[in-house]
C-alpha cells in the first residue's frame, strides 16, 4: 500500500515525475488546470504505486509527498 | 606614526575584526600594518585576489554582525564601486580607506584629491551616499577611523574615509584614545545563523517591483536627512571677520592654513574653512564662516571639485573661485597666497 | 501508512520562481534534505549569485546573502573568515561562477577557503533569455550564438571541475546531474560529502550539478533531460575530478 500526493496549486506540470514513475502511473492530467494555468500531474492508479518516490525525486518544484 | 599605518591601528583599538585588502600605492602600509597584527589582535587578515573580491569579502563579514574594513588607492576604489553600492543597498555598516593618488585611468602615485566626486556623489550605481570624512592629519585619521566605525553601525551605512598620499605617507606624533569599541546590537538583521531560534535572515539589495525598491531608497534618504542634520562637522580658523574665505579639505588645508597664515602676517582679511565631513557637506557651517566675506577660494588637488559643493552650499550668493594643482602636485603656500592676492584680497 | 518522502524543513514552504521542468529545484530540495539531515540549518549562511537563482535567498531556510555577480565565493570568504564555526555555500550559475566570476572562483578554491560551492552548469544564461555562457557547448544555438557556438570565434567552453581540479586547495571537485534518479541519488551525496568535508575543515569543496533550461534551450522538460545525457554528459563527463580525502591528486 502506498500513495503518492501532488500538491496541485504547486505543480507546473512539467512531466519529470510522469517520466521517472518506473510503473508509469504518473500522469499531467489535460482536463483539469490549477490557478496558475497549469495542467498538473496526478496518480492514474493508486493500487499500482509501489512508493520508490521517484516521482516526488525528480519533481522540481517539491510538491510531492510519498507515504508507503 | 605613519598615517597609513595610524589607521590600520586606529581600526583594530574600534574593534575592526577584519581587514580585506589588495596592494596599492600610496597605501600598502596600511594592509602590512593589519598583517602584522590583525590575527594576534584575534582577527581575520587576508590579502584578496583583487579589490573586487577584498570587498565583497567585507560585504560578507559585515553581512554577518563583525566589524569590517578594507583600504585602497584611487584606482582601487573604482573597482570597489561595485561592492560599495551593494553593500549601501543591503544597508551593511562597513569602513572603507580611500588614500588618494592622481588619476584618471592609472594616474600617478603621488596625493590628489581627485575623488571627491567619486566619494560624495558617484561611488557606485544607484540612488545612495556614504558618511566620507576627510582628516588634515594623523590624529584625526585616528579620530575619524574609531568615529567612522560608530557612526557606519549607528546609521548601517558604509562610511569612507577620503585622505590622500600626502597623509597616508606622512609621519606625526599620535595618540589614542583609550576607548572600549562600542557593540552595537545586530541581531535583528545579522545573517549569522537562526540557530532554530528566528526568522532567517536575508541581506539582499533586489527588489524587482518598482515601488518596494523605491520604498527602500526613499526611506534611506529618510535616514540621509537626518545625517546631514546631525552628522557635519568643519572647521573655521580666521573666518569671524574675513573679507575672503579659502575653502580646503585634508592635506589641501594645511598648505592652505599656512598661506592663510602668511597673508594675515601681511594684513589680509583671510580665513579658512574646512569640511571635515565631504558627505554630508557641512552646509550650515559654511554659510555662517562666509557670512562676513565677499569672496570665496576653493583650493583643491584636482581641477576643481568640492569648489560645486560649495556654490550650491551658498547658493551662488558669492562669487566663489578656484585653484588647484591636479596630477599629484601639490599647490605651495606662495601659490594659494599669490591666489588671494589675485582676488583682491589685501590691506 | 508512513510518509518516505516530503519536502525537507530546509526548503522554505513557498513557490518556486522557475520555470516548468527546471531542475534547479531539485538542486535546492538536495541542499535543503543535507541541511536537514546533518541538522546545520540554524547554523548555515548561503549566498545567492546573480542569475536565475538570484532569489534563492526566498527558497532556503538558512539565513542568506545575495551577492553581486560573480562574488559569492568572496562574500562566503568574508563570512566563513569571521565565522569559521558556521557552514557555508554558495549557489551559482555558469555565468556567475565561471565566467564574470572566474577569478573570485578560482583563488577561493586555490586558497582552500572552508567552503562549499554548488555550480549549477546548464550551458546557458537562463535569466537574461538565453545568451551564450562560458560552458555553451560547441554548435550550440543561444541568442548571441545564433549560428550555433563557434569556438573560433567565440572559444572553447570551460570544463571546471577539471580545471579546478589542479589546485592544491580543493578538497572535493565532483561533476553529477541530475536527470534522473540514480544521478540525483548520485548527487545528493556528491553535495552531502561537500558539507561534511566543511565540517570537518578539509578545504574548498564543489559539486557541479549538469542542470537543464527547457525555455532558454526551446526543449520540453523531458527532452531537456535527454539533451543533458546525450550532449551534456559526453562533453562534461560525471564523476570526481579530485578528492583529496580519499587521494587526490597532490
Amino acid at each position: 500500500m502506498a500513495k503518492m500526493t501532488v500538491r496541485t496549486e504547486r505543480c507546473k506540470g512539467c512531466g519529470l515525475c510522469a517520466e521517472a514513475c518506473p510503473k508509469k502511473i504518473v500522469q499531467i492530467n489535460k482536463e483539469k488546470r490549477n490557478k496558475a494555468g497549469y495542467f498538473t500531474a496526478e496518480c492514474i492508479d493508486d493500487n499500482a504505486c509501489i512508493g520508490c518516490a521517484m516521482c516526488a525525486m525528480m519533481c522540481p518544484d517539491c510538491c510531492i509527498t510519498v507515504e508507503k | 606614526m605613519k598615517g597609513n599605518e595610524a589607521l590600520a591601528e586606529a581600526a583594530m583599538r574600534a574593534g575592526c575584526k577584519c581587514f580585506f585588502g589588495y596592494p596599492i600605492t600610496p597605501q600598502t602600509e596600511l594592509a602590512a600594518y593589519m598583517a602584522k597584527r590583525m590575527q594576534k589582535n584575534g582577527g581575520v587578515f587576508l590579502q584578496a585576489e583583487s579589490e573586487i573580491a577584498a570587498i565583497n569579502m567585507v560585504l560578507g563579514a559585515a553581512s554577518t554582525g563583525v566589524r569590517a574594513m578594507t583600504s585602497s588607492s584611487s584606482p582601487g576604489i573604482s573597482l570597489k564601486s561595485e561592492g560599495i553600492s551593494y553593500i549601501a543597498g543591503s544597508d551593511l555598516p562597513c569602513v572603507i580607506i580611500n588614500v588618494e593618488r592622481g588619476g584618471p585611468g592609472l594616474g600617478g602615485i603621488q596625493p590628489s584629491q581627485a575623488d571627491y566626486w567619486q566619494a560624495t556623489k558617484g561611488l557606485g550605481h544607484g540612488d545612495f551616499h556614504l558618511l566620507v570624512y576627510a582628516p588634515a592629519s594623523v590624529q584625526e585619521m585616528v579620530d575619524m577611523v574609531i568615529n567612522a566605525f560608530d557612526k557606519a553601525d549607528t546609521y548601517r551605512m558604509p562610511a569612507m574615509i577620503l585622505a590622500d598620499g600626502l597623509l597616508g605617507q606622512m609621519m606625526e606624533p599620535v595618540t589614542f584614545p583609550e576607548v572600549e569599541p562600542k557593540v552595537y546590537d545586530k541581531s535583528s538583521w545579522a545573517a549569522d545563523g537562526h540557530k532554530g531560534q528566528r526568522e532567517h535572515h536575508i541581506i539582499n539589495s533586489l527588489y524587482l517591483t518598482p515601488e518596494a525598491l523605491e520604498k527602500t531608497v526613499v526611506d534611506r534618504f529618510a535616514k540621509y536627512d537626518i545625517i546631514k542634520e546631525k552628522e557635519t562637522d568643519a572647521e573655521c580658523y580666521l573666518t569671524d571677520d574675513a573679507d575672503i574665505v579659502v575653502c580646503a579639505f585634508g592635506a589641501t588645508a594645511r598648505v592652505v592654513k599656512s598661506a592663510v597664515n602668511e597673508a594675515r602676517e601681511q594684513g589680509i582679511k583671510v580665513g579658512m574653512f574646512r569640511p571635515k565631513t565631504l558627505w554630508p557637506f557641512p552646509v550650515k557651517e559654511i554659510c555662517k564662516a562666509t557670512e562676513s566675506a565677499s569672496k570665496i577660494l576653493s583650493v583643491e588637488m584636482s581641477m576643481g571639485q568640492m569648489v560645486d559643493d560649495i556654490k550650491l552650499a551658498i547658493n551662488c550668493s558669492k562669487p566663489v573661485e578656484f585653484f588647484g594643482r591636479t596630477g599629484g602636485v601639490i599647490p605651495t603656500p606662495a601659490e594659494v597666497l599669490a591666489k588671494i592676492k589675485a582676488m583682491g584680497g589685501n590691506n | 501508512m508512513a510518509v518516505v518522502f516530503e519536502r525537507p524543513k530546509s526548503l522554505c514552504d513557498v513557490p518556486l520562481h522557475y520555470c516548468p521542468g527546471c531542475t534547479h529545484g531539485i538542486v535546492h530540495r538536495l541542499v535543503a534534505e543535507v541541511m536537514d539531515e546533518m541538522g546545520i540549518e540554524g547554523n548555515t549562511v548561503g549566498v545567492c549569485p546573480v542569475g536565475c537563482s538570484v532569489m534563492a535567498y526566498d527558497y532556503f531556510g538558512c539565513d542568506m546573502i545575495e551577492a553581486p555577480h560573480g562574488r559569492a565565493p568572496a562574500v562566503a570568504t568574508g563570512v566563513k573568515r569571521t565565522n569559521p564555526d558556521k557552514f557555508v555555500f554558495t549557489y551559482q550559475g555558469d555565468g556567475d561562477l565561471a565566467a564574470i566570476g572566474t577569478a573570485e572562483t578560482v583563488h577561493a578554491a586555490t586558497r582552500g577557503e572552508n567552503i562549499v560551492v554548488i555550480f549549477i552548469n546548464n550551458t546557458i544564461y537562463g535569466m537574461t533569455g538565453g545568451q551564450m555562457a562560458p560552458t555553451t557547448l560547441p554548435g550550440q544555438v543561444t541568442q548571441t550564438t545564433p549560428f550555433g557556438r563557434n569556438p573560433e570565434l567565440a572559444g572553447y567552453p570551460v570544463r571546471v571541475c577539471e580545471m579546478l581540479s589542479t589546485l592544491t586547495g580543493v578538497a572535493l571537485a565532483q561533476r553529477v546531474a541530475v536527470d534522473s534518479v540514480p544521478h540525483v541519488r548520485e548527487a545528493k551525496k556528491a553535495i552531502r560529502k561537500a558539507f561534511e568535508n566543511q565540517k570537518e575543515k578539509k578545504g574548498f569543496s564543489i559539486v557541479e550539478v549538469l542542470s537543464t533550461c527547457p525555455t532558454n534551450w526551446g526543449l520540453t522538460p523531458t527532452d531537456a533531460l535527454k539533451r543533458l545525457r546525450d550532449e551534456m554528459i559526453p562533453y562534461y563527463p560525471l564523476g570526481v575530478y579530485k578528492d583529496s580525502v580519499a587521494g587526490g591528486n597532490d
